[in-house]
């Protein structure tokens, strides 16, 4: 879908369009970047400032590309309680970068969540919208070496 | 054909149920509709939970299973997904009900136990494996020596009236729902009330709301009607941003249908002609059934232009938030509906007044919202007598933590904190002992062992000077650190604040760098020096108490809750933390001080290879010593050794 048709379904241009249209740009695009904001802008006749003051403000938007395996950490009242931080440093450990961030070679990005809302199977981690409940060091760390050895696979299958 | 059937079944519905005023009496017409119910059967129903806890727990697989089963075996069954019973610890559920045989449930259905199971069951075989239990029926014969589900522990001391139908029907199909007398209490209610008098009908009730206010949905809808304007609105709150509670996201997963009829109704009610629900875009699964749900509907003419000849126009419209904690206090959802930050505005004037653009808007939760329906349709009356004398009907919590049963559960107003614990949850899992119940961060409440007794109750929890919240209820034992927990809502509530007033914005900020000088290491860091440190917790309470009185909103003024509530019942555990640089609960890292213990070391060098920063001294087959002045307390000697020989202090 390019900008142009995210455009068409809001025929009314209004203010209340805003975050529905944020939202639809950076589902399809994987982040909002300056010139989709800029086009926005003028599409709705708002100033630019305007839009990142609200885009800035939620906790859903991105400036920037996420990995290939998006991770989210849920950090929710019961996931902390059953040990999410342990989980998270050791993440933070495993994949050098920390929550926020994407690492070098583009494969994993690290988000960390309010509550991800399955608290009777903490801890619990998301990654491409699947979920791994009732986590434990070594499984958390099983994943990861399977994601990068799958990754691995698919590198070498390509080439 | 199959349309021409679903459009037979369509105008049957609407003409002889939702138009019909005498429908409870035809037993004929009862018995039709008890099979477009799925409460008799021609042929043999599996009904799988695949509600988002369902899923998590690996129902996406059963399903596949169950699926490749039907198919091999050309099997005449119908397959149905349905939401979540409540018991998320003993998903994936499976459900079979056979024609004229009542309905039985199997809890932890791997896809390996699909085959076993069916074969046995379809066959009218009772497998050899634990059943969950079976639905209570008087037209239909019972499986001998199968417990009753309302006899299982976790359902026998709930009361299910906001859960009845949930994890038992499909949830995107409206047949069912109108089958079981959905939707006959809006097309009653819009054809014999006049909106003022289902405001009062709701304030006989006694219906408080259960966002964490508690204030009365009635007066509050009354005062929306009655402001003069030309145009009103009606605010669904499915926001549900507090950590450890998804009840709510539970529920519209499970029957979406109720909650449309309850804003159709409360849009009814207060005059308005457009109805949002705002809710969080991560609620994939419940936006999904939710506009499924609203699709059927408009087909069923239930929303829109002039429903069923009566005038009444209402449209709603579904709005994905874009995840703010703060979007669930009220004025700051209408801000973000409008495309702005969602900043909370100063009350008066209420929204109920003056909302959405301007206009007079009533906000209510989901809780609060699927309460309505059964009002219409039972009298304030039936609702008044379940509860306490100034809190009624029922509450949702989401159950969660270190207690043996988890999920969704619904209790009387009334019932005591121990039962719920005790009773329903099955007690602690393990054998350490209870230390608090916390309920959500946005009420910073907790529930301790001499507390234990009070009945959940809006006043008795304000006597001990508790708030309900929102539904949270995470039971923690004695290995959670109270105050590294406090330091994690604050952490939490710092990073939600959303800037607009200085009490909460500077406040929660102070507030953290205090709780972290106090759970972290002395550094070289200036703050975490030990006078700052005193100095930090000695204006604690002080600090506390002005962001308290003086913040804006709702989220600002329960920020520094858990730390209030920390000093006042786990006051021996934080000074511990403060004075001896010790962490009971063996939680806050850079307390911990390792050593090992010279005579169970054998010399493995384990610890030593894994040290990441060579604090660890000594040679193969000889014991390790650790060096303090470079140890970082990370634990990772404690971890890995296997002879218990590394102590925690």
């Amino acid at each position: 879908m390019t900008l142009e048709s995210i455009f068409a379904k809001f025929p009314n241009r209004m203010r209340e369009d805003l975050i529905p249209l944020l939202q639809m740009i950076q589902d399809e695009f994987g982040f909002l970047s300056e010139v989709t904001i800029r086009e926005l802008g003028s599409f709705l006749n708002i100033s630019v400032n305007k839009i990142y003051g609200v885009a800035t403000f939620y906790d859903n938007f991105r400036f920037g590309p996420v990995g290939r395996y998006h991770i989210r950490l849920c950090h929710g009242t019961a996931c902390h309680v059953a040990g999410a931080s342990t989980i998270l440093n050791e993440l933070e450990k495993l994949l050098r970068i920390r929550s926020g961030e994407t690492d070098k070679e583009g494969l994993f990005s690290l988000e960390v969540v309010s509550c991800l809302g399955a608290c009777g199977l903490a801890p619990l981690v998301e990654i491409n919208q699947e979920y791994h409940p009732a986590l434990s060091l070594e499984a958390m760390k099983d994943i990861i070496q399977r994601l990068r050895n799958n990754e691995k696979l698919n590198y070498e299958v390509g080439s | 054909m199959k349309s021409d059937l679903e459009n037979g079944t369509k105008e049957f519905l609407i003409q002889q149920v939702l138009l019909n005023p005498g429908r409870a009496a035809s037993a004929k017409l009862q018995k039709e509709l008890s099979y477009i119910a799925r409460e008799r059967v021609h042929r043999p129903v599996i009904y799988l939970g695949t509600a988002t806890c369902g899923m998590v727990a690996g129902a996406g697989n059963t399903l596949e299973a169950i699926r490749a089963y039907i198919g091999e075996n050309g099997l005449n069954a119908e397959l149905v997904e349905v939401g979540c019973i409540g018991l998320c610890s003993a998903e994936p559920i499976m459900d079979i009900q056979l024609p004229g045989r009542s309905r039985l449930s199997f809890s932890h259905v791997t896809p390996d136990k699909v085959q076993v199971l069916l074969d046995e069951v379809i066959n009218n075989h009772l497998p050899d494996v634990p059943v969950l239990g079976q639905y209570r029926s008087q037209i239909h014969q019972e499986w001998e020596g199968v417990p009753k589900m309302e006899d299982h522990p976790f359902f026998k001391n709930q009361q299910r009236m906001l859960l009845e139908h949930c994890g038992m029907i499909n949830p995107v199909d409206i047949t069912t729902y109108i089958a079981r007398g959905g939707y006959c209490a809006f097309v009653d209610t819009i054809t014999h009330h006049t909106p003022a008098q289902v405001c009062q009908l709701v304030d006989q009730s006694g219906l408080a709301g259960r966002g964490g206010g508690g204030y009365p949905a009635g007066k509050k809808w009354a005062i929306t009607l009655g402001t003069v304007s030309d145009q009103r609105y009606f605010v669904c709150n499915a926001v549900e941003s507090d950590p450890g509670s998804y009840m709510n996201r539970a529920i519209i997963e499970s029957n979406p249908h109720r909650l449309l009829e309850a804003v159709l109704i409360a849009s009814y009610a207060t005059g308005a002609t457009k109805a949002f629900v705002f809710i969080r875009k991560e609620f994939r699964l419940a936006i999904r059934r939710l506009r499924e749900a609203l699709e059927q509907t408009r087909e069923y003419g239930l929303t829109g232009h002039h429903i069923f000849d009566s005038g009444v126009n209402i449209d709603i419209v579904i709005k994905e938030g874009a995840r703010a904690f703060v979007c669930g206090e009220e004025t700051a959802l209408n801000n973000s509906i409008e495309g702005k930050r969602a900043m909370p505005a100063s009350k008066p004037p209420f929204p109920a007044v003056r909302g959405l653009w301007n206009k007079p808007t009533s906000v209510n939760n989901v809780e609060t919202l699927f309460n309505v329906p059964l009002i219409l349709q039972n009298g304030p009356d039936w609702f008044a007598s379940t509860g306490t004398e100034r809190s009624k009907g029922t509450k949702l919590f989401t159950l969660s933590g270190k207690v043996r049963r988890s999920g969704t559960v619904e209790v009387p107003m009334g019932i005591s904190f121990r039962d719920i614990i005790d009773r329903i949850g099955g007690g602690m899992n393990s054998d350490k002992a209870f230390k608090a119940i916390i309920l959500g961060i946005n009420s910073g409440s907790y529930i301790v062992e001499e507390t234990l007794d009070t009945q959940v109750d809006f006043e008795a929890l304000k006597n001990i000077g508790s708030a309900l919240g929102s539904g949270a209820f995470v039971v923690v034992d004695e290995d959670t650190c109270m105050v590294d927990l406090a330091r994690h809502f604050t952490a939490f509530f710092k990073k939600e604040s959303c800037g607009k007033c200085i009490p909460c914005r500077e406040g929660t900020a102070r507030m953290l760098e205090i709780m972290e000088s106090v759970t972290r290491r002395p550094g070289g860091g200036e703050s975490l020096q030990p006078l700052e440190r005193f100095k930090g917790v000695m204006q604690l309470r002080g600090l506390a108490s002005v962001i308290k009185d003086t913040s804006l909103c709702s989220l600002g003024r329960s920020s520094p809750n858990a730390i209030l509530n920390t000093l006042k019942h786990f006051k021996p555990e934080f000074d511990m933390h403060i004075f001896e640089r010790k962490c009971p609960a063996n939680v806050c890292r850079d307390l911990r001080v390792f050593s090992i213990d010279v005579d169970l070391c054998t010399g493995c060098t384990a610890c030593y290879k894994k040290c990441p920063v060579d604090a660890i001294i000594g040679s193969p087959r000889n014991p390790h010593f650790i060096v303090q002045d470079k140890c970082i307390g990370c634990g990772t000697c404690y971890d890995v050794c296997k002879f218990n020989a590394v102590l925690i202090q």
